[in-house]
């Protein structure tokens, strides 16, 4: 598939600090890409250099075979922006909004069915600073996207979103998707990169630590896994711990966590079989994405 | 592409985009009448004193120094400027200012249509505004209090849109160089007692000392006083008031296009 946006070394810095150290990354045509990364690691700074908002120092960008600086207007057109800090005049009313910008595109989606999908249908009458702050981040969407453009770049997409609205709002990104359009996702949510993203960079101090799908991250981590069980009848260690896929072994009252490679539990239950121990409450826990971000960048995600 | 494919082509950007900015002017007019601070200070206000005004029977004495020109006579045009000076430095700047600050011309910027374009929708609604203020302050006065209207027409539409220019450039130049909306709102305020003072709101022009009458003539309202008094007078206006007017509308459009901050 063809690269849509390509970005080879780019830097930026801002007076008191780098923003963006060095961050090259390709996205292809059609595919859901996600940017994840702690607060202040780059991510906004980086996309706000691929939709030609700011000059980049150093390195070179390209958004549908365009530069971002030069040809904006003519980037504009094919690219829709969701931005963290962009809103709209106090009293503009919802559906005005969405009819006032779908007129600056040469060939705009239907900006009726988009308020029905984003469920705003009942709010058109609605004046902007009348909205809460999560109808105001699907406006922001609907805005994004009102141009029909190849390629859409969502910042934090579902923040201050409740649970059930996130959820719609996944459903209407992978609609969006299934339309062909490219989407560039920047967010520091876990659920929603694994969701939704059919790759992800993980931007950490202005750097792409890793860019592959989810589930590549998760195993480039090696984390181990982790066995919890209650033994039936006492057990000690050493026969755990004389396993070669064991690494470690610990006990919270009656509670045996084990830790090992992925065939520890094999290792595991056949030793306990031999012992004629029964592993009660047995539960095995799976390496997440975000165990992964913080094995490959050592740094914690934000609270979310 | 060949070259006759490309002309239809083109022909339909600039029509789109024609119907963009329309769309843009009728969208920041709605919200100017929405926002209140130029239908309610701007219209509303100095329409409520032209009527108090108009039903005082001392002012219709005629002004010493003023051509017989009446106290009444000489408060039209200068509830015309109070119009003109509230839209163009209170709300104008309020408005744009808030703009920038809220992120507005930031999204805008993502847009085929860009920022600049909302800038030329506010002067225009705001324009469109004191427009229609104008001629219902001049029928107002004309059908409800007998003023006649100004003796040189031609005079007075050319000194009325250069007053407008000079006073929507020093609004332009007050969101250029203001830091957020409420610096812009201050400044705006701010401004705008002293200059109404030299357009004569408290006393008449002709009345202040001669110190005063000199600073009056080089201020926008000021000069634009004296241009308006000129064409009621049935003369077209004098070079002075008309060149002070676009000296301020010129310089402060190209301070404000030169220093304008987009975020």
């Amino acid at each position: 598939m063809p690269a849509v946006i390509e970005v080879r070394n780019l830097h930026k810095r801002y007076a008191d600090k780098v923003a963006v150290e060095d961050v090259s990354l390709t996205v292809q045509e059609g595919e859901i890409f996600g940017i994840l990364g702690p607060n202040g690691a780059g991510k906004t700074t980086s996309v706000e250099c691929i939709a030609g908002l700011r000059t980049p120092d150093r390195g070179e960008i390209e958004v549908l075979g365009l530069d971002p600086r030069r040809d904006r207007a003519e980037l504009t057109r094919g690219l829709g922006v969701q931005l963290q800090a962009g809103q709209l005049p106090e009293q503009l009313r919802v559906a005005e909004a969405l009819e006032l910008y779908s007129s600056f595109y040469p060939d705009p989606a239907d900006w009726r069915e988009l308020l029905e999908g984003l469920g705003l249908a009942e709010k058109a009458k609605t004046a902007y600073g009348k909205l809460s702050g999560g109808q105001k981040q699907r406006l922001s969407i609907a805005l994004a996207l009102v141009g029909s453009p190849r390629v859409a770049i969502l910042d934090e997409l579902t923040t201050g979103l409740d649970p059930q609205a996130r959820r719609d709002t996944w459903e209407l990104i992978e609609n969006v998707r299934s339309r062909g359009v490219t989407i560039v996702l920047v967010t520091h949510f876990m659920e929603e990169a694994e969701r939704l993203c059919d790759r992800l960079a993980l931007i950490d101090g202005g750097r792409v630590v890793a860019v592959d799908t989810p589930a590549g991250l998760t195993e480039r981590a090696r984390i181990e896994q982790r066995i919890r069980f209650r033994p039936s009848r006492p057990l000690a260690d050493h026969l755990l711990t004389s396993l070669p896929e064991v690494s470690g072994v610990t006990r919270r009252g009656e509670t045996v966590i084990v830790t090992g490679n992925d065939n520890a539990l094999n290792a595991v239950t056949t030793v306990l079989a031999r012992n004629q121990i029964v592993a009660e409450r047995l539960r095995i826990e799976q390496a997440s994405l975000e165990e992964a971000f913080v094995q490959l960048t050592g740094s914690r995600l934000g609270s979310h | 592409m060949s070259v006759l494919n490309a002309v239809p082509a083109t022909a339909s950007v600039t029509a789109r985009n024609g119907s963009a900015t329309w769309r843009l002017i009728k969208a920041e007019s709605k919200l100017s009448i929405r926002d209140k601070v130029g239908p309610l200070w701007g219209v509303g206000c100095p329409l409520i004193v032209l009527i108090i005004l108009g039903v005082v029977p001392a002012l219709r004495e005629p002004v010493e120094a003023a051509g017989g020109l009446t106290y009444f006579d000489l408060y039209v045009p200068v509830l015309i400027l109070f119009n003109l000076a509230i839209l163009a430095m209170t709300a104008l700047p309020t408005t744009l200012a808030g703009y920038r600050e809220n992120g507005v011309l930031r999204r805008l910027q993502t847009t085929p249509i860009g920022p600049a374009r909302v800038l030329t929708a506010q002067l225009v609604a705001n324009f469109a505004i004191a427009l229609v203020a104008t001629i219902l302050f001049l029928a107002v006065a004309g059908l409800g209090f007998g003023v006649d209207l100004p003796r040189h027409p031609v005079g007075f539409v050319l000194s009325w849109l250069l007053a407008s220019a000079a006073l929507l450039s020093i609004g332009l130049l007050i969101t250029a160089l203001a830091p957020g909306r409420g610096p812009a709102t201050a400044i705006g305020t701010v401004l705008f007692f002293p200059m109404m003072f030299f357009a004569g709101l408290w006393v008449p022009i002709a009345q202040m000392p001669e110190v005063l009458q000199t600073i009056s003539h080089y201020t926008p309202l000021g000069a634009g006083m004296q241009a308006f008094q000129e064409t009621y007078l049935g003369h077209f206006p004098s070079a002075a008031p008309l060149l002070t007017l676009a000296a301020y509308a010129i310089g402060c459009t190209i301070v404000a296009v030169r220093w304008f901050r987009w975020e």
